[in-house]
């Protein structure tokens, strides 16, 4: 007895056109997927030079679904975006060079060096930095759909959390709540088939996530998360509906981690066949695909906007490398905010 | 000057902060249509309208999650846990979140979290804790514990524009049971900033909250001996200086807590002193605190647990001996 919806795949660039995306609109989310894979990419590679202290994450396989969502956004609302989701950083604007130092752990990265990895976040681009335990953002997102509602703000937050966070108490309170109170947030669950080692079927016991959505009181939606478009067109739906006081929804994007938990896991558990199985669903070569035959993409625009971005990121990861380590003595700095930290743009 | 009860106090703070600023908004379980378990916010949703003041299911996570990402877009939440002890269900959010979004992230947190606290009524182990010490330990929280009404006020106020979390312990046996004069304006109370409730020459005693009482009962029944009481009022930051002015001053000290002994927070005073007024010290650093149990039911063993005036009067003779 499923009771979310199953989102159709996507169509032609009329239907594109129909959900508010024109053409360059959509060579900016296939740049911006290109984008986030090289980042990632090119931190594997730094991780491999020693650069990288710590682990390393990447959100390989689920570039679609986070640039999509982050896409289907207005620039005023917000989110609370994950270690999958690198696509939101990127299509919301934040500097290639800003992610390599910060996963190198320099100065200029959002954190400072304080926090590794895709812990970060740039509030001026109404961005909330994350931390390990999953889904503990869930709930924060919620409070800023709730400062909307209160304020009577046309404004949307986004929590975006993953399959194995949907199993812990978090993910329950948030949606709870927002379901009781109709909050405009979204929540969107990349569904990467894994937690760490853990497959879904020790995860939780219905056939999609989504379906969990009904019994808060709103929509669930289930949708191939390599399918760009797919995502995009349930976002902004999704989106727009809460926008207009419609309550949440709960979007579950169906992808496969294409690596380990982490750079120090192999992944040996998850079956080869199914590796081989996603590979053929690449949401990046699927898509390359789609602008080739629906938005008469050109061989030589499609070399263009892969060199701009190798271009991009090369030249990021020289700005990022002359970025100092961060000075000891500046440790105890900032623990406790004062009155001039409160001089964002959230509090005006 | 109006004399108010300490629950008055907080409730009137509360109430002005509110009609002041409309970012305060008040979030927690039954405090809308019931006002609050204690009634602190009795009246508030008829003035200030369901939205301002937020009956939220049972989810500690989600109140305080929920107040944090407010906060973050520039709402300046209160949240109320029933009891102090039902945080330990928000544990996570406050410690994970809230406390360290602002030195890794950037990111302030300018939220208060009422949590009314202490035994000596009953309440048994979940409805009497003093969790103060726990959350002194976090870097990143403030922890406040007013023990008269015109600080209650002024505490309230200061946590409230503080730009940080601040935890507000609020002590439930002085709700009704204390009163004092409290200014109708505006005022703030500075977090950190200890207050001499009672001069004296020959002893100190260091506390805070509720135990504030019981220590100014132990002094007034030693006539031979002059005690000084400091009430901490903040017990993160502390007044250390403060504290070290008073035992330069008695060169003998009693550090009194409600909340359980080991690693209860009068330790970290304890070290404090030893390490930066050894030389003044002409006994050593005595502490009373409760033993090291959870908080019992009966008041017979309730009344073994929380220190009492007998018990400070046997210890401050004790030093005062030494």
């Amino acid at each position: 007895m499923a009771t979310a919806r199953v989102a159709e795949p996507s169509g032609s660039l009329g239907e594109a056109k129909e959900w508010g995306l024109d053409r360059e609109d959509l060579l900016g989310i296939y740049r911006n997927m290109i984008t986030t894979r090289g980042v990632e990419e090119r931190g594997h590679i730094l991780y491999r030079q020693g650069k990288i202290p710590g682990s390393f994450y990447t959100g390989r396989g689920n570039e679609a679904a986070s640039v999509a969502v982050a896409t289907a956004m207005q620039s005023e609302d917000v989110g609370t975006p994950l270690h999958r989701d690198m696509g939101v950083h990127i299509t919301r604007g934040v500097e290639p060079w800003r992610i390599f130092a910060n996963y190198m752990g320099r100065v200029d990265g959002p954190t400072r060096g304080r926090d590794g990895n895709v812990h970060m976040a740039d509030a001026r681009l109404g961005l909330i930095a994350m931390v390990s335990h999953l889904p503990a953002m869930l709930p924060v997102a919620v409070g800023c759909a709730l400062a909307f509602r209160i304020r009577e703000e046309k404004r949307v937050a986004v929590a975006w959390f993953g399959e194995g966070a949907s199993a812990r108490g978090d993910t329950h309170e948030g949606m709870n709540f927002a379901g009781i109170r109709q909050l405009p947030v979204v929540f969107v669950c990349d569904n990467n088939q894994w937690a760490y080692s853990t497959p879904t079927h020790l995860e939780y016991a219905v056939e999609h996530l989504a379906e969990r959505a009904q019994s808060y009181g709103f929509e669930g939606v289930v949708v191939d998360g390599t399918d760009v478009l797919a995502v995009y067109r349930e976002a902004k739906r999704a989106i727009e509906k809460a926008r207009d006081g419609g309550g949440p929804t709960l979007i579950e994007c169906l992808t496969l981690r294409m690596e380990g938990h982490a750079v120090h896991d192999d992944a040996f558990y998850v079956p080869k066949e199914l590796f081989e199985r996603w590979a053929e669903h690449d949401p990046i070569e699927r898509y390359r695909r789609w602008l080739h035959e629906h938005a008469e993409l050109t061989d030589e625009e499609e070399d263009e906007i892969k060199v701009g971005v190798k271009k991009h990121l090369n030249e990021a990861l020289q700005k990022a490398e002359a970025s100092p380590l961060p000075d000891p003595a500046t440790l105890l700095d900032g623990v406790y905010a004062t009155p001039e930290d409160l001089d964002t743009p959230h509090h005006k | 000057m109006p004399e108010k009860t300490y629950l008055q106090a907080i409730s009137d703070g509360l109430r002005q902060e509110m009609r002041r600023d409309k970012r305060v908004f008040v979030i927690g379980e039954d405090v809308g249509v019931y006002g609050g378990a204690f009634k602190v916010t009795l009246g508030f949703q008829e003035e200030f309208g369901p939205w301002r003041v937020l009956d939220a299911p049972l989810s500690e996570t989600a109140i305080l999650g929920g107040a944090t990402g407010a906060a973050i877009m520039g709402m300046r939440p209160v949240a109320e846990m029933q009891f102090a002890d039902f945080i330990s269900c928000g544990w996570d959010h406050l410690v994970t979140v809230a406390a360290k979004q602002r030195w890794r992230a950037g990111t302030p947190i300018p939220i208060t979290v009422r949590l009314p606290s202490g035994g000596g009524f009953s309440g048994g182990p979940f409805h009497s804790q003093n969790p103060e010490s726990s959350f002194a330990h976090i870097p990143g929280l403030k922890c406040v514990c007013p023990a008269t009404p015109a600080d209650a006020k002024g505490l309230l106020v200061s946590a409230i524009e503080d730009p940080n979390p601040v935890l507000f312990f609020e002590h439930k046996h002085l709700y009704r049971r204390i009163k004092g004069e409290v200014p109708d304006e505006r005022y703030t109370t500075p977090i950190g900033e200890a207050r001499l409730h009672r001069e004296g020459d020959d002893l100190t005693v260091i506390t805070w909250g509720a135990m504030v009482y019981t220590a100014a009962e132990a002094a007034s029944k030693l006539d031979d001996v002059s005690v000084e009481i400091v009430d901490l009022r903040s017990v993160m930051p502390w007044d250390k200086e403060a504290v070290l002015t008073s035992v330069r001053k008695t060169s003998k000290v009693l550090v009194l807590h409600e909340d359980t002994r080991t690693g209860g927070f009068g330790a970290e005073i304890a070290a404090t002193i030893a390490e930066e007024a050894f030389e003044d010290l002409d006994a050593p650093v005595k502490r009373i605190a409760a033993p090291d149990t959870p908080v019992p039911f009966s008041p017979a063993l309730e009344a073994a647990f929380i220190p009492q005036v007998d018990d400070v009067v046997a210890g401050l003779r004790e030093l005062a001996a030494y």
